[in-house]
């Protein structure tokens, strides 16, 4: 039976505004995801840490308020320490398309600004998630 | 309004026109037409459509209750709206220049946009604040930055809004110190404070502490405020954000008018006079895309709180029962895409904002789906206004669309609606317990879901987005960069100022405002004695966090 797409979802940081976050949730919910929606003030280590703990196949992060160039490299950072990077990070928000291009030489997925939708954001992690989970164990 | 036999004709009318043209269109029968809220919108509206309406009873003069048609006598012919752009970002001697830009360029009156961590009460140099400073809004960590932000202007002769809600009692302290080293007395201050909590519980999300101190601190300012600042609205009892985290109109209009009846039974609670401390209660509305919609809105909200304020509170006085609003242009409604057409967007929603008669008005500028507005961006914004203002004449004639048979007919159904929603409110134990149960989070999640579905679906447009894509668009506009020594500058600045302060003084006053803070003494005369003694804002924060503790909210979607 196919595994369902279990995807962290996030604010990092002090941004508040959480209408899309809310709006991706309920939409990856009605595609048959397993959203665990973190919400607001999170830190990278928290998400992370509970990425981890839930094992999940995907991170998405919201963060409208400028400060993502701090916040994805510092995700993107601990997961690499903590040989969790089969878990995919993926987000969006208030992004210019140059800083979009740097996180994805970083090894974060891809990043969606306003208007995207939501199909187009589920689709994406769909198709990028299973090429990417770690073997089950076999005993 | 109109004779019973005049209608029964109208009635009989309108019936054989429909029959006319139910065969000669059939796909107006096949499409639904509402408002951007889902709200269904008929063909065509007669008199018949306000066989309910009372001209005296429900809309009568401007200045006289209920308001419907405005809240003074001669409304912009005797004073336009105010032009007030919502702005900050970086140093605050970058913003102060910006707001001698706006003031040079006509703008009348000044809002202060804060950054996120001075929004959220922490220092430029907290670790929560990296990457973070100057980047929304204009960085604030002491009286000396706002000393700064307001170099060269004079507080006495001009109003000042402040957007900023958790800390916003210490803001305001450092306002009323910096109008004292200026010496403009506290009492001749004029502005606006936003302080509405609860709006942030349900919308913004820009909380501190929880809902109970929260309340307390508001109080607090509401008892100092009535009594020293009589020309300050010490709270923006805001509507604005609970649209654009995806509410509908209605919504928008039921949950700020709620929030605002809370706020008036705190005050009782407290043993005040309805009338000291009602009359600088004030509002703030959002103008989205949905034209008529947003007209009807406003003199729904105006009937409504007169309404309430004097039968169901018993206020007496006139001030009391009149809503006073500012009105800011939906950012949600602007698009990334073509930015150049926000203007256009920007404009109609000022438009509906005036005819509706708004006290004050922020017109959003169309780089600010990218990032804050440059000069010239913000400058269109303002000439927007201006436009209006000056051109249209719109300004020469009281409430214009007054009785507009389909501007009454939808202001009607909306205060029916809104009153649905108080009903409701009631039922489930108030404001407080809503809030605590996720009621209002959860009918905005579900509405701001059914808007992305309808657009997804092409029930909805957006010019851009959804229709009219250019496929590899270039976005080409000039785009505000805040620089990474913007960071360095302020955290240089704290440094400075906790090393030139009387660190045993801020001692003393911190320890003297958690005494308040903990027991029942009023905390705005502690809140003034911190911020003269230099004690940053992150160190207020704390000193209340000891004592209130922080708040997290349940993760609903």
């Amino acid at each position: 039976m196919e595994k369902k797409i279990r995807v962290i979802l996030a604010k990092p940081g002090l941004d508040g505004h959480d209408r899309g976050l809310k709006v991706i949730a309920a939409a990856m919910r009605d595609a048959g995801f397993e959203v665990i929606y973190l919400g607001l003030r999170q830190t990278p280590e928290m998400v992370v840490e509970a990425a981890i703990q839930e094992d999940a196949d995907a991170i998405g992060l919201s963060i409208l308020s400028g400060a993502h160039m701090t916040l994805f490299p510092r995700t993107m950072q601990l997961l690499k320490e903590k040989s969790a990077e089969h878990i995919l990070l993926f987000g969006g928000g208030i992004i210019p398309k140059e800083d979009m291009q740097k996180l994805e030489e970083f090894g974060v997925g891809k990043l969606f600004g306003p208007g995207t939708p939501t199909s187009e954001i589920i689709e994406y992690v769909r198709q990028a998630v299973p090429g990417r989970r770690k073997e089950e164990a076999i005993f | 309004m109109f004779e019973k036999e005049f209608l029964k004709k109208v009635e009989q009318e309108r019936k054989r026109w429909e029959e006319e043209y139910k065969k000669l269109n059939s796909k107006c029968q096949n499409t639904k037409f509402t408002t951007i809220s889902g709200q269904p919108i008929n063909d065509l509206y007669t008199p018949s459509d306000l066989q309910e309406v009372d001209y005296f009873k429900d809309l009568n003069f401007p200045g006289e209750f209920p308001y419907t048609r405005g809240i003074r006598h001669s409304m912009y012919r005797g004073r336009l709206w105010t032009m007030r752009q919502f702005s900050g970002f970086g140093t605050p001697r970058q913003t102060n220049q910006r707001y001698k830009f706006l003031l040079k360029h006509g703008q009348t009156g000044l809002s202060v946009a804060y950054d996120l961590p001075t929004l959220m009460g922490h220092d430029s140099d907290d670790p929560w604040s990296e990457g973070e400073v100057g980047i929304c809004g204009v960085a604030v960590d002491s009286l000396r930055d706002m000393e700064i932000l307001f170099d060269g202007i004079d507080l006495g002769n001009i109003t000042t809004s402040m957007t900023i809600n958790g800390p916003a009692p210490i803001l305001l302290a450092m306002y009323i110190a910096t109008g004292e080293k200026k010496k403009v007395p506290v009492g001749k201050l004029a502005g606006t404070c936003q302080t509405d909590i609860l709006k942030e519980y349900i919308a913004q999300k820009e909380w501190i502490f929880p809902p109970q101190p929260s309340m307390r601190l508001i109080v607090d300012m509401m008892k100092f405020c009535t009594r020293q600042m009589p020309k300050y609205n010490y709270v923006s009892i805001s509507g604005y954000h609970i649209r654009e985290a995806g509410s509908t109109a209605v919504q928008e209009l039921a949950f700020t008018l709620a929030d605002g009846f809370a706020y008036v039974e705190a005050g009782i609670k407290a043993g005040l006079n309805v009338d000291d401390f009602v009359p600088r209660l004030s509002f703030f509305f959002n103008s989205h895309l949905d034209f008529f919609e947003e007209i009807a809105k406003y003199r729904a909200a105006r009937r409504i709180w007169a309404r309430h304020m004097r039968e169901r509170y018993k206020a007496k006085k006139q001030e009391s029962w009149l809503m006073r609003f500012h009105t800011q242009t939906a950012g949600v409604s602007l698009t990334a895409q073509q930015p150049e057409n926000n203007i256009v967007r920007t404009a109609y929603e000022a438009l509906a904002a005036v005819l509706g008669g708004t006290q004050s008005l922020h017109t959003n500028s169309m780089d600010e789906t990218w990032a804050l507005p440059t000069e010239k961006a913000v400058k269109i914004a303002l000439r927007t206004q201006q436009i209006i203002a000056y051109e249209t004449g719109v300004t020469n004639t009281i409430d214009p669309l007054g009785g507009s048979y389909f501007i009454e007919a939808l202001t009607s159904k909306m205060e029916e609606e809104a009153e649905k929603y108080f009903a409701e409110i009631q039922r489930r134990g108030g404001v407080l317990k809503c809030i605590e149960e996720g009621f209002f989070q959860k009918e905005i999640a579900q509405a701001a879901f059914e808007y992305q579905q309808a657009l997804e679906r092409k029930e909805k447009f957006h010019v851009g987005v959804n229709e009219f894509v250019e496929e590899d668009e270039k976005v080409d506009i000039p785009i505000l960069k805040i620089d990474e020594s913007v960071a360095m500058e302020q955290a240089e600045s704290i440094r400075k100022v906790k090393q030139s302060r009387d660190n045993d003084k801020v001692k003393r006053c911190l320890d003297g405002l958690k005494k308040a803070a903990a027991g029942t003494e009023n905390t705005m005369p502690h809140l003034i004695e911190c911020v003269k003694a230099y004690a940053t804002e992150g160190e207020i924060v704390s000193a209340l966090k000891e004592i209130y503790g922080d708040y997290r909210e349940p993760a609903w979607f």
